[in-house]
C-alpha cells in the first residue's frame, strides 16, 4: 500500500467510527471544550509575556516588546535568589520525600501482623486528608514563640524560646518535613501495590536459599519496585521548579523572605497584587519551560540507564 | 501462611531486624499520631490551661469555650456552608465531566483516542501560568462568581487516567459487541450498563474531588473579593495565619482575650477538618483502591 491508500483507509476508519459511535464524540465536547479554554488558551495567552499588556488593548492588540520582560527579570537582583531558593527547597523535598515511602512501604511489607500494620497504615495515611491551610496553622500555633507547645517545652527544659516560624534557617526544614509527615503514608501505598504483586514463590526460593529478610529486601524487593519508583522520580523531578505554591505562600512571612521567595510566590505578587501582568508572565513561563526541559532530560537518561521512562 | 513457620526458623539476624522495624515503625506511629492528639485535646481544654503548658497529651480542665466562639461567629458559619455548597456542587460537575471523558476514551472504537489522550496528558506538563488562566476566568466574568471555584479546575488528568483505566479493566469488550448486536446506543450503555457497573469507581472520585474541594483555598484566594463567597479554608488562614499574635500585650485583660483566641483556633482546626476525618475510615479503603488502580499502567 502507498502512502495515500493508507491515509484514505484512516479515514474511512474514522468515518466509520464517527457514524456508528457519534454520541461518543458527543460525550466529549464538554471536557474537550474545558480543556481547550481553561488549559489551552492561557498557553496562547502566555504571548504577553512578548508584548506590554494594556487592558484596554487586549491580549492580541498590546504592542510585541520581545524579550524585554524577560531581560528585566534576569538582570533583577531578586533573579538568583529566586532560582537558588526555588531549587534548593525542591531538591530538599525531593532527597528526603522521596525515600521516605519507600522505606515506609518495605517496612510495612515485612510485617504480617495484621492490627499493628492496619493501625500504623490508617494513622499514617490520615494526614493526607488535612488541608494545606490547616496544616500550616498546626504549625503556627504549635511553634508559636509564646504560647506554642514546643517553646513550652523549650521553657520547662531552661532554654530560650526560638520563633521557628520567623528563622530564614528553619524555613526549608519546616517545610520539608511537615510535608513529610503530611505525605509518607500516602505516597507509601503506591509501593505496597507493587509489592503485592511479587510472586510468592520468590520469596520461597530465597527461603529454600537461606536469605536473610535483609538479603530478600534487596535483592527482591526493591528491584521488583524499580519501575514505579522510577516514574515517580521523573515526575517529581520535572516538577522540581513547580514547587507546591499553597503551602510556601501560607508559611511565609516578613522574616523568613530571604529563603521562602520563590518563583511561584513571586508571580503572583508581581502579577495579581501589583497587576503587572506580561512581567509575571514572563517569570512563569520561563519557569514552565524549565520544568519541561528538566521532565524531558530526566526521562531520556532514565530510559538510556534503565529502560523506564514515561513515554 | 508461613508465619509461624517463621517464628521457628527465624535467625538471630532476622530477629534483630524485625524488632528495629517494629521500632521504627512505631516511632513513626507517635510522631505522626501525637500533633493531631495534641491539638483536639488542647480544642477542649481551658485556656489557661493551654496557655501555660499544662496541656501536653490530654484535655485539662475541659472546656467547650473554643467551640461557643466559632460557632457564635458569623463569618466562620458563612464558610462552612459556603465549603458545603463548593463540594457538593463543584464534586458533580468534577465526576461528571471525568465520566465523560474518561469513557470514550476506554474504548476501542473510538477513533483519535490516542491523540485526545495526549491532548489531555500535555497539559500536566506545560502550564499556561497563572496570569493567563486569570484572564481567561476574568474574561468569562467569573471573577467574584462562586462558578470560579468550581468551573477553572473540575478536571483533575490524574482521576481522568484513573478512570479511564477503570473502565478498560472492568467493562469487557464482549459486552459493548453484544449491545452493539441488540441495537443499544452508546448513550444507553453508558447510562444503563456502564455507570452501574462503575459504582466503585464513581464513589472513588466523588471522594477525591470532594476531598480536594473542601481543602482548596488558592482559587478562593485569586478570584473571589467578596467575603460572603469565602469558602471555609480562606476564612480559616484569615483568622489563623494572618492574626497570629505579634507579643508585645501586657494588659492582664489582652492576656485573657489572646488565651481565648488562641483557643478558638485549635477548636477552629478540629471543626473544619472534622467532616474529612468523620468519614476518612470508612473512605480509606475506596482510596487505597484507586490508587491502586490508578497504578495500573494503561
Amino acid at each position: 500500500m502507498n502512502g495515500i491508500q493508507v491515509k484514505s483507509k484512516i479515514l474511512g476508519n474514522a468515518k466509520k467510527s464517527l457514524k456508528r459511535h457519534w454520541q461518543l464524540y458527543l460525550l466529549v465536547i464538554p471536557p474537550v471544550l474545558y480543556f481547550l479554554i481553561f488549559k489551552y488558551i492561557p498557553m496562547f495567552n502566555s504571548v504577553i509575556a512578548f508584548k506590554d499588556y494594556s487592558v484596554v488593548k487586549g491580549i492580541w492588540g498590546s504592542e510585541w516588546v520581545g524579550f524585554k520582560h524577560f531581560e528585566m527579570f534576569f538582570n533583577n537582583p531578586q533573579f538568583w535568589i529566586l532560582i537558588k531558593n526555588t531549587f534548593f527547597l525542591s531538591l530538599y523535598a525531593l532527597a528526603v520525600g522521596f525515600p521516605i515511602p519507600i522505606i515506609l512501604a518495605l517496612c510495612l511489607n515485612e510485617i504480617r501482623n495484621g492490627m499493628f500494620k492496619k493501625t500504623v497504615q490508617l494513622v499514617t495515611y490520615a494526614p493526607y486528608f488535612i488541608s494545606t491551610v490547616i496544616i500550616v496553622s498546626m504549625l503556627t500555633l504549635m511553634f508559636s514563640p509564646r504560647l506554642g507547645i514546643v517553646n513550652q517545652l523549650f521553657g520547662t527544659l531552661g532554654l530560650e524560646s526560638i520563633d521557628f516560624l520567623g528563622l530564614p534557617g528553619m524555613f526549608r526544614d519546616i517545610y520539608v518535613w511537615s510535608d513529610v509527615w503530611q505525605h509518607a503514608g500516602y505516597s507509601a501505598i503506591i509501593y505496597l501495590a507493587a509489592l503485592s504483586g511479587v510472586d510468592p514463590s520468590q520469596y520461597e526460593a530465597a527461603k529454600v536459599d537461606g536469605a536473610t529478610r535483609l538479603q530478600k529486601i534487596f535483592y527482591i524487593d526493591i528491584p521488583s519496585i524499580m519501575p514505579v519508583a522510577t516514574i515517580i522520580l521523573i515526575l517529581s523531578v520535572g516538577n522540581i521548579m513547580a514547587l507546591g505554591f499553597e503551602k510556601v505562600f501560607l508559611l511565609q512571612n516578613p522574616l523568613n523572605l530571604s529563603t521562602s521567595e520563590v518563583i511561584s510566590t513571586y508571580v503572583y505578587k508581581i502579577g495579581l497584587l501589583n497587576a503587572n501582568f506580561s512581567f509575571a508572565t514572563a517569570v512563569g513561563l520561563f519557569n514552565s519551560i524549565i520544568n519541561l526541559v528538566l521532565l524531558v532530560a530526566v526521562n531520556a537518561t532514565s530510559k538510556k540507564i534503565s529502560k523506564n521512562g514515561l513515554w | 501462611m508461613f508465619s509461624h513457620k517463621n517464628k521457628i526458623k527465624e535467625s538471630i539476624a532476622d530477629r534483630f531486624f524485625l524488632t528495629g522495624v517494629y521500632l521504627f515503625l512505631t516511632i513513626l506511629l507517635v510522631v505522626v499520631l501525637y500533633p493531631l492528639i495534641y491539638i483536639v485535646s488542647a480544642s477542649i481544654s481551658s485556656p489557661e490551661a493551654v496557655s501555660s503548658g499544662k496541656v501536653w497529651l490530654f484535655p485539662v480542665d475541659l472546656s467547650f469555650k473554643g467551640y461557643e466562639v466559632i460557632f457564635s461567629n458569623s463569618q466562620i458559619i458563612t464558610g462552612y456552608l459556603n465549603s458545603l455548597f463548593y463540594t457538593s456542587f463543584g464534586t458533580l460537575i468534577s465526576v461528571t465531566l471525568t465520566v465523560l471523558i474518561a469513557y470514550p476514551l476506554s474504548r476501542k472504537t473510538f477513533f483519535g483516542r490516542n491523540f485526545l489522550m495526549f491532548f489531555i496528558v500535555f497539559t500536566m506538563l506545560f502550564y499556561g501560568g497563572l496570569i493567563p488562566t486569570y484572564l481567561v476566568v476574568q474574561s468569562l466574568g467569573m471573577v467574584d462568581t462562586r462558578w470560579a471555584l468550581m468551573i477553572p479546575n473540575a478536571i483533575a488528568v490524574w482521576q481522568v487516567i484513573i478512570a479511564r483505566t477503570f473502565f478498560q479493566t472492568s467493562i469487557p469488550d464482549e459486552l459493548v459487541e453484544a449491545s452493539e448486536m441488540d441495537g443499544c446506543s452508546d448513550f444507553r450503555f453508558l447510562w444503563s450498563v456502564v455507570l452501574p457497573l462503575a459504582k466503585p469507581i464513581i464513589a472513588v472520585l466523588v471522594l477525591m474531588y470532594a476531598v480536594g474541594q473542601w481543602n482548596a483555598y488558592f482559587d478562593a484566594l485569586i478570584y473571589l473579593k467578596n467575603p460572603d463567597l469565602h469558602p471555609l479554608q480562606l476564612v480559616l488562614r484569615n483568622i489563623i495565619i494572618l492574626n497570629t499574635g505579634t507579643g508585645g500585650m501586657d494588659a492582664s485583660e489582652m492576656m485573657e482575650r489572646q488565651q481565648l483566641a488562641d483557643l478558638m483556633k485549635y477548636a477552629l482546626i478540629v471543626a473544619a477538618s472534622l467532616p474529612v476525618m468523620l468519614i476518612y475510615p470508612f473512605v480509606q479503603r475506596h482510596f487505597v483502591k484507586g490508587m491502586m488502580i490508578g497504578s495500573v499502567k494503561g
